[in-house]
């Protein structure tokens, strides 16, 4: 298949002439051909990719061998998500089985990756045994592992063995004194170990496995927390040492820390980055290929990224399903077709109209406004702004749309009667938007839309249906030409 | 006497996994250490593994019914605060 819309080899900011800068698929476009191909139909790794396409996470590996700051192996609730968090551990043979349900009730899936609760690879029996029952049964599934690292060297061959093309490493620090203060053990040759040995050993591991899996030409993703304070300035360091040894994409993802948590950094009042922060930092590891769209899912989460459709597929319910697997691998190669041909007259169309959106030319140097908008997926505005339970950001710009990440509104509770706060759904999604100065929805109800001006974000329904880059964009011109993009009056102009 | 788990364990399976004497037994609501089998690790290791690779504090007594990671052991978390946390019902 033919990519049409191809970035510079390094999209900067305003040093772009192309029209696709600034389109979502830009954070693969610099990537060579071969990875694109494999990454383009998963969800987790490419951007666009990822309003089509799902994944599920199964549960099955518990155990861990290493102990993070940011995690507490007793929480587990239904009304949490957050990574590592998990509410039905499966053995191997469940697993199996609810993959192939879900497989063939959701046919948009192509990946399974098995994450936590606990590090996969220090549960080699669990994950192997689901991997290898898998690339038997599922052969189009693409399977995925994340990983602390410290073993990763010792089962690098059998990983190969079983075709598994993505390896997540969660890298948070190349600096052992930095280590120190994220890991506070680990067990390592029969011993639990302590302090800066202890980081100083799993930064070995890590940078080994990581060498070990490019050489083999396995991809590799680098997942990294920030904490501010702790890792924030030396992760633009963990960036361009991962690149420099072959990771093909990093994702750096905000601290969640409260203190319900139980874990060390929400005891202690360890903050969380802000979004600007965590944007301010994704730009300057600018070398990098960035991953910006990441929910932190769930460890069992089923379904497209910010959806989970879990409860659809709880043991009672899969042991109920009869699943002819072979029927349905049809099923879903004739609907993966189906999704490639949309996108590709999608991107066709796209590289059109911002190629006339370019040649007709707003001004440079016109400040950026971010928007929000409510999305259900397939890369169109088409969600009514109620429904909403996360808006994705876009920066515009004269240079174009750009993704900056999503925003969720209910994080981790089920709505204020649960958390016992006053602050209505409405309050709590407008002081998410906080920043944003337009919002863009399907359909929105007059009473949110008077609290939203109030707030001084302008609700907008007009370009329901339309590829959002588009309707961005096209916002973005209206506030031009209506004059709301020209600088403050107190604001010095030279031209 | 043997090494004993307690009810503080979340079956995590880690300890079962590094056992040498197959000592260790998946059970609700929480794992258990068969005392006829625990070897404390005696002739395979220098430490005993279930306590050592154990992530929560308290879960696991030594030989004596102590606790082999005590309070504040394994996170670091001042042992004060986390007892006033628990005492507010926050974890
Ligand atoms: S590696 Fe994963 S499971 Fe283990 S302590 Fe860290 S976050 Fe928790
Ligand atoms: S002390 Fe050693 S032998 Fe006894 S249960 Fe723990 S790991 Fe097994
Ligand atoms: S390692 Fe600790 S928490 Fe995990 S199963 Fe064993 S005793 Fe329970």
């Amino acid at each position: 298949m033919e990519l049409k819309v191809l970035g510079p080899a390094t999209p900067s900011e305003g040093g772009c002439s192309k029209g696709s800068c600034g389109s979502t698929d830009d954070q693969m476009a610099h990537l060579p051909e071969h990875i694109r191909e494999r990454v383009k139909n998963h969800p987790c790794y490419s951007e666009e990719a990822h309003h089509h396409y799902a994944r599920m996470h199964v549960a099955v590996a518990p155990a861990c061998n290493i102990q993070c700051n940011y995690c507490n192996r007793k929480y587990d609730c239904a009304n949490e998500s957050r990574p590592g968090v998990v509410s039905e551990l499966l053995t191997p043979d469940q697993a199996v089985k609810k993959t192939l349900a879900v497989a063939a009730t959701i046919p948009q899936m192509t990946v399974l990756g098995i994450a936590g609760p606990g590090d996969p690879l220090a549960n080699p029996a669990r994950t192997f045994d689901t991997f290898r029952q898998l690339s038997d049964k599922a052969p189009d599934i693409k399977l995925c592992v994340s990983t602390n690292g410290l073993t990763l060297p010792d089962h690098v061959e059998e990983l190969v063995k079983h075709n598994i093309d993505h390896v997540t490493i969660t890298i948070n620090c190349v600096d052992p004194e930095v280590g120190a203060k994220i890991y506070p053990w680990i067990f390592w040759k029969n011993r639990r170990i302590r302090g800066v040995k202890a980081a100083k050993i799993l930064i070995a591991q890590q940078q080994k496995g990581l060498q070990m899996l490019v050489e083999r030409g396995v991809l590799v993703k680098v997942n990294s927390v920030l904490i501010p304070g702790v890792n924030d300035e030396h992760l633009k360091e963990v960036s361009r040492i991962v690149k420099e040894k072959g990771a093909f994409l990093h994702n750096v993802m905000p601290l969640i820390a409260e203190e319900e948590h139980g874990t060390y950094y929400g005891v202690m009042g360890q903050r969380s980055p802000s979004q600007s922060e965590l944007t301010a930092l994704q730009d300057a590891c600018g070398d990098m290929n960035m991953m910006r769209h990441c929910r932190q899912c769930r460890a069992d989460a089923v379904g497209l990224l910010g959806e989970d459709r879990g409860q659809e597929f709880t043991l009672d319910k899969i042991d109920a399903m009869e699943i002819d697997y072979d029927a349905a691998m049809k099923k879903r190669a004739e609907i993966h077709q189906a999704i490639e041909a949309s996108r590709d007259a999608q991107r066709a169309a796209q590289s059109a109209k911002a190629a006339t959106a370019t040649a007709s030319g707003l001004p440079k140097g016109l400040r950026s406004v971010y928007m929000a908008v409510a999305s259900s997926g397939q890369g169109v505005v088409n969600q009514h702004f109620g429904h909403a339970k996360e808006f994705l950001v876009y920066e515009a710009s004269p240079t174009g749309a750009r993704f900056i990440g999503h925003r969720k509104t209910d994080q981790y509770c089920a709505g204020d009667t649960t958390c016992g706060d006053a602050e209505t759904a409405l309050q709590r999604t407008i002081r998410v938007l906080d920043g944003c100065e337009v919002v863009l929805c399907s359909r929105i109800g007059i009473e949110p839309w008077g609290h939203l001006e109030d707030a001084g974000i302008l609700p907008n329904g007009e370009h329901a249906m339309e590829p959002i880059e588009e309707a961005v964009m096209a916002v973005y011109r209206e506030m031009f030409e209506t004059g709301q993009l020209a600088p403050p009056a107190f604001e010095n102009r030279s031209a | 006497m043997a090494y004993e788990i307690t009810a503080a364990c979340v079956n995590c399976f880690a300890c079962m996994d590094v056992c040498p004497s197959g000592a260790i037994r998946e059970a609700k609501p929480h794992f258990l250490i068969d005392a006829a089998k625990c070897t404390h690790c005696e002739g395979d290791f220098a430490d005993p593994q279930c306590a050592s690779i154990c992530p929560v504090e308290m879960a696991i007594l030594n030989e004596f019914g102590e606790a082999a990671n005590p309070l504040g052991s394994l996170t670091g978390i001042p042992v004060a605060r986390l007892q006033a946390l628990a005492a507010a019902g926050i974890i």
